[in-house]
């Protein structure tokens, strides 16, 4: 009886033992797997149908008062954009930017700060949340996306809206920035291309001269320096396929959560 | 805790049936979940080691607590820690350790706390996420399965003997004594306590806190998360939560371990707990 007893504690101390370290190990190792992270890529995309559920497709995000302002707002992701172009561009105020607009539209067109101010806008306080944990709350002032998509009249196969920035994410230049939306963020109220933050003029460090505002969603969608949208039925021919730079890097294309 | 089966009394005592099976399931999925949770929990945290009370991180309070590299020139690295205004060293833990490759790196919890042990974030949301829902699922189980065969009600909910031992409980953990014989079949009051306060309090609250941090699930109804503080609030609460519920694993494992391993380890997994008779208790 006692031998027994004594057996079977060996046993179970020995599996607890193997338990443990096969589990710590087995981790690293099935992480560096292919199948294992599209497996648990699972939970986010159970994520993402619950929170599309449970919302409405015109939720509002909070807005704040003046009050819960950041003292700073501070950057997060390319702090200057390292082109000549876009040197070039920003020596001269933006004078010589254009925005072009085009893929499935009727209308393409190119349009300067100048016309994008002219363009209805929004102006809101809200909260930026970066994928890392931290937030800040600033005072954003931009064209309403819904505005200019109204004008250049998407065609009826268009579904995403991409967005191509300025800043390389190599060093040697290449690799551009870049992100994309659906039509139920495109069109949402708060979905601005802010080129006012805190009632001045978009700082270089927060995406000049143009910066995306998608407010439902976390920081690495809000793309900065924004030089080209285009209209598509789908992003799987673009770059990683996967519909924006960090989503090529594994980030999930719903950044909601 | 289930029924008395009619085994035949042995020498020292005679097994009784403790855990059911759905229940022993569900315990060792909380286990993995709970362990995964942690690890890939402060991988997550690591992408920005810092954390603040209110709707942001930035409303020119300092941070609550905050681990960093310090470059001190000449004197090398080290890793501190700043909790509440007060600085401690923690260097080789907290702030800079060791890899596993055995290089020095500037990060918030060393490798081997965090899943995955390298600082490669979007997984360490995906492992997070995948058992945040096998938690949850796991949880409603519980609750309803406890209900549904009044285990919940039976074992669980405190009578008014439990109260009325209260004190003694107290002392009777703190002397490390543990009932035996007949009264070994039953959760004593503190117990019955802790294990209501992690299912209904600290796993609600840890989800809900876990739910706060998502800007979309913020638009359900635009400012709910003010009511605990704002989002930044809201992040160190799932925080602390996590840690207490650390703190009711340790001490759990040392009851455990002090009340008798085995046979409660057995009973966890085969579901049969061996009642000694005073007798022969020593």
């Amino acid at each position: 009886m006692d031998d027994v007893r004594s057996a079977r504690r060996r046993f179970l101390t020995r599996a607890l033992g193997a338990a443990g370290t096969l589990a710590l190990g087995g981790c690293e190792r099935l992480s560096q797997t292919e199948w294992f992270p599209k497996a648990l890529s699972v939970g986010q995309t159970a994520s993402s149908a619950v929170a599309h559920a449970v919302t409405s497709r015109k939720s509002m995000a909070q807005e704040f008062t003046e009050a819960d302002r950041s003292p700073t707002f501070r950057s997060n992701g390319t702090a200057e954009p390292d082109t000549d172009e876009y040197r070039a561009l920003s020596a001269k105020a933006f004078a010589d930017y254009r925005l072009e607009v085009g893929g499935l539209v009727e209308k393409p067109v190119s349009l300067s700060l100048a016309e994008l101010r002219a363009l209805p806008s929004r102006t809101q306080i809200t909260r930026h949340d970066c994928v890392e944990g931290w937030s800040a709350i600033a005072k954003w002032k931009g064209a309403r996306l819904s505005a200019l998509l109204e004008t250049v009249q998407p065609k009826p196969d268009a579904r995403f809206v991409v967005f191509y920035c300025a800043d390389p994410m190599k060093e040697d230049g290449t690799d551009f920035y870049y992100e994309s939306i659906d039509f139920d963020d495109a069109f949402h109220p708060q979905t601005i291309l802010a080129y006012d933050l805190n009632d001045a003029g978009l700082p270089v460090a927060n995406g000049a001269p143009i910066r995306l505002r998608v407010e439902r969603q976390l920081g690495y969608k809000h793309a900065k320096y924004v030089m080209r949208i285009e209209l598509v039925e789908s992003f799987a021919g673009i770059e990683g396929g996967k519909g924006g730079y960090w989503e090529d890097q594994g980030y999930q294309w719903f950044a909601g959560i | 805790m289930a029924s008395v089966t009619a085994n035949a009394p042995a020498a020292s005592g005679y097994i009784y049936y403790r855990h059911t099976l759905p229940v022993r399931i569900m315990h060792w999925i909380n286990v993995v979940a709970l362990t995964v949770l942690l690890m890939s929990g402060l991988s997550i945290f690591n992408a920005h080691p810092a954390l603040y009370w209110g709707k942001s991180s930035y409303t020119g309070a300092p941070p609550l607590l905050e681990m960093r590299t310090v470059d001190r020139g000449d004197l090398g690295y080290k890793g501190v820690t700043k909790v509440l205004g007060h600085e401690y060293d923690t260097t080789g833990v907290f702030g800079l350790s060791k890899q596993a490759d055995g290089r020095l790196a500037a990060r918030g919890f060393p490798w081997w706390a965090t899943i995955p042990d390298n600082q490669w974030l979007s997984l360490a949301r995906s492992w997070h996420f995948f058992f945040a829902w096998l938690l949850l699922i796991n949880g409603l189980f519980y609750v309803a399965y406890s209900a549904a065969t009044r285990h919940l009600f039976r074992d669980l909910a405190p009578d008014r003997n439990d109260w009325r031992s209260f004190g003694r409980s107290i002392i009777d953990h703190l002397r490390f004594r543990h009932p035996t014989g007949e009264a070994a079949k039953r959760y004593n009051v503190l117990q019955k306590l802790a294990y209501l306060a992690v299912i209904f309090v600290l796993v609600p609250l840890v989800i809900l806190m876990g739910i706060a941090m998502s800007p979309w699930m913020n638009t359900v109804a635009p400012g709910w998360v003010d009511f605990f503080g704002g989002r930044q609030s809201a992040r160190t609460i799932h925080f602390i939560a996590a840690w207490l519920l650390v703190a009711f694993v340790v001490i759990h494992v040392f009851e455990v371990v002090i009340s008798g391993l085995w046979n409660h380890l057995r009973s966890m997994i085969t579901g049969r707990y061996r009642i000694r008779t005073e007798a022969h208790h020593g």
